[in-house]
């Protein structure tokens, strides 16, 4: 599904990855943790092709993605969902219409968003605040606007950098378990974290980042 | 699409004051553009009129018989300069003058035929040739008087040539001016909604999603601002018609012919379009860079 192969990245002269290389199943639910400035969020940017690695390769879905033209990297960003510590919401827009963006971009018809939206904002339960704006949210409810706009178009994977970051334990709790579902209907799921608790409880596979190098990866890890 | 219209028109809607000024803009420069070219087709027209009238008009003595006239008139068909005559007998003229006056009854009371003299109306073929013409009849014994309208036509032919490079380096300017504002503005909401173009681009919109609205949203400033403008010049011209009709007199440029006001809407349209596209396409080129 993914494959990292020597990957590097370099920010001038600092080292944000180093010779990363590491596969990632269809289906895996995958924790990246590490320290700030240990390159999780270069790893998920790389991904997304929001930039491109200094060496390496870096495969989704079979297709190389440091090699593909600028026109097509919508395509790949269409079977990549991404959800952040900051939301990243529109303000101007409810709830319906930040979930029903997604779909929009897809060139999806009115009906067939309508139906779409419906469906998952009532799986991620924020269906009753569909017409609320961001500020009148909750923190937990706006990570799971977020995630509901990041699935609502079925991607391959889901990027989450950092989801739980801004909440607090109670709600966390709430997205992981909503996350956990999500990869339950079979998509591959990558979470960069620093939340010690979450990764311990869940036990599902996780890679550490230290100074950009992969320095573990484990299957049932723990976060120590 | 129809998605990037419904995008464009929430953009408009959301920033109202923008809009507002960039149609303000538009409309200024078309209206300034219109009134040039109605000016200079007025003119034009006027200039014809001028042209196309008998230029030289030689008056007669008392006496002069209609003999001599016929004799002067045959030696004038001979001229190549020379491209219409038109004899005005004494009952002519009175005729045209008690049509003139026919609103005033005291002017045409102690009028008679014998007052009017005879004329001879001469139309050349340019301007120029009007006044070697006026000179051969000056030297005329039974020539009481010759009236050149050269200076009119002069005049407008000057007035015509500045309307046309006042206008066009003004309409110029502010096309270019406009160009700049349209620049400016979409510039400034690409900026504005940099935080949604950033997660339309993450969300795997494609570059045209993400720049039709943008653009969309500059032709439909340009095309309201022209239109308004066309509206608003063919509303004046049609209230202001019959009192223009009056000061022009006998040139006949008004009412103004449906038709060219339809083809000067269709060169509005296209010019607006250009404006608009132009300015917004160079403003997402500018600053969007997806």
């Amino acid at each position: 599904m993914i494959l990292f192969e020597n990957v590097s990245k370099k920010f001038g002269s600092t080292l944000a990855l180093d010779d990363v290389s590491l596969e990632i199943k269809q289906g895996e639910f995958v924790f990246i943790v590490g320290p700030s400035g240990a390159g999780k969020s270069t790893l998920l940017r790389i991904l997304t092709r929001e930039i491109q690695p200094s060496s390496g390769k870096v495969m989704v879905g079979g297709i190389d993605n440091t090699k593909i033209k600028d026109k097509d990297i919508p395509s790949l960003r269409r079977k990549i969902g991404v959800v952040f510590q900051d939301f990243k919401l529109l303000d101007d827009r409810t709830v319906y219409e930040n979930v029903a963006l997604a779909l929009e971009v897809l060139g999806k018809k009115d009906t067939e968003i309508a139906k779409l939206v419906e469906h998952t904002c009532r799986l991620v339960e924020i269906w009753d605040k569909r017409n609320l704006f961001p500020r009148q949210l909750s923190g937990g409810e706006a990570q799971r606007t977020a995630i509901a706009r990041a699935v609502v178009g079925k991607p391959d994977v889901l990027l989450a950098d950092e989801p739980t970051g801004d909440l607090d334990p109670k709600t966390a709790w709430g997205v992981i378990q909503l996350l956990n579902e999500i990869n339950s209907w079979g998509t591959t799921i990558i979470m960069a974290t620093h939340n010690q608790e979450i990764v311990n409880t869940l036990k599902r596979r996780v890679v550490v980042l230290k100074n950009g190098k992969i320095t573990k990866d484990s299957k049932e890890g723990k976060y120590e | 699409m129809s998605r990037s219209i419904f995008y464009a028109r929430r953009n408009i809607r959301r920033t109202p004051f923008q809009a507002i000024a960039a149609i303000m803009v538009m409309f200024l420069t078309f209206l300034s553009l219109l009134t040039f070219i109605l000016l200079a087709a007025g003119s034009e027209l006027a200039l014809k009129y001028f042209e196309s009238k008998p230029q030289v008009i030689v008056f007669f003595k008392e006496g002069t018989t209609t003999q001599d006239i016929q004799i002067i008139e045959n030696a004038l068909k001979q001229e190549n300069r020379v491209t219409k005559t038109k004899y005005v007998s004494k009952e002519d003229a009175l005729q045209i003058y008690r049509e003139k006056n026919k609103k005033d009854p005291a002017l045409l009371e102690l009028v008679t035929a014998n007052i009017l003299p005879a004329s001879l109306e001469i139309s050349t073929k340019s301007p120029e040739d009007l006044a070697p013409i006026a000179d051969i009849f000056k030297k005329e014994p039974v020539v009481s008087e010759v009236i050149v309208p050269e200076d009119v036509v002069q005049t407008l032919t000057s007035l015509t040539r500045i309307i046309r490079v006042v206008g066009l380096a003004t309409v110029s300017f502010l096309m270019v001016f406009a160009t700049l504002v349209i620049i400016m503005i979409i510039g400034f909401k690409i900026r504005l909604r940099r935080n949604e173009i950033e997660i339309m681009r993450l969300l795997g919109a494609s570059p045209s999603f993400i720049r039709n609205p943008f653009i969309l949203e500059g032709i439909f400033y340009g095309l309201a601002g022209g239109i308004l403008a066309w509206t608003l010049s063919f509303g004046l011209l049609w209230y202001f018609t019959p009192f223009l009709q009056g000061y022009l007199g006998e040139v006949h440029a008004l009412p103004v012919d449906p038709l060219f006001m339809l083809i000067l809407l269709g060169s509005v349209i296209l010019v607006a379009f250009v404006i608009g596209g132009l300015g917004s396409i160079s403003a997402v080129k500018r600053y969007l860079r997806i």
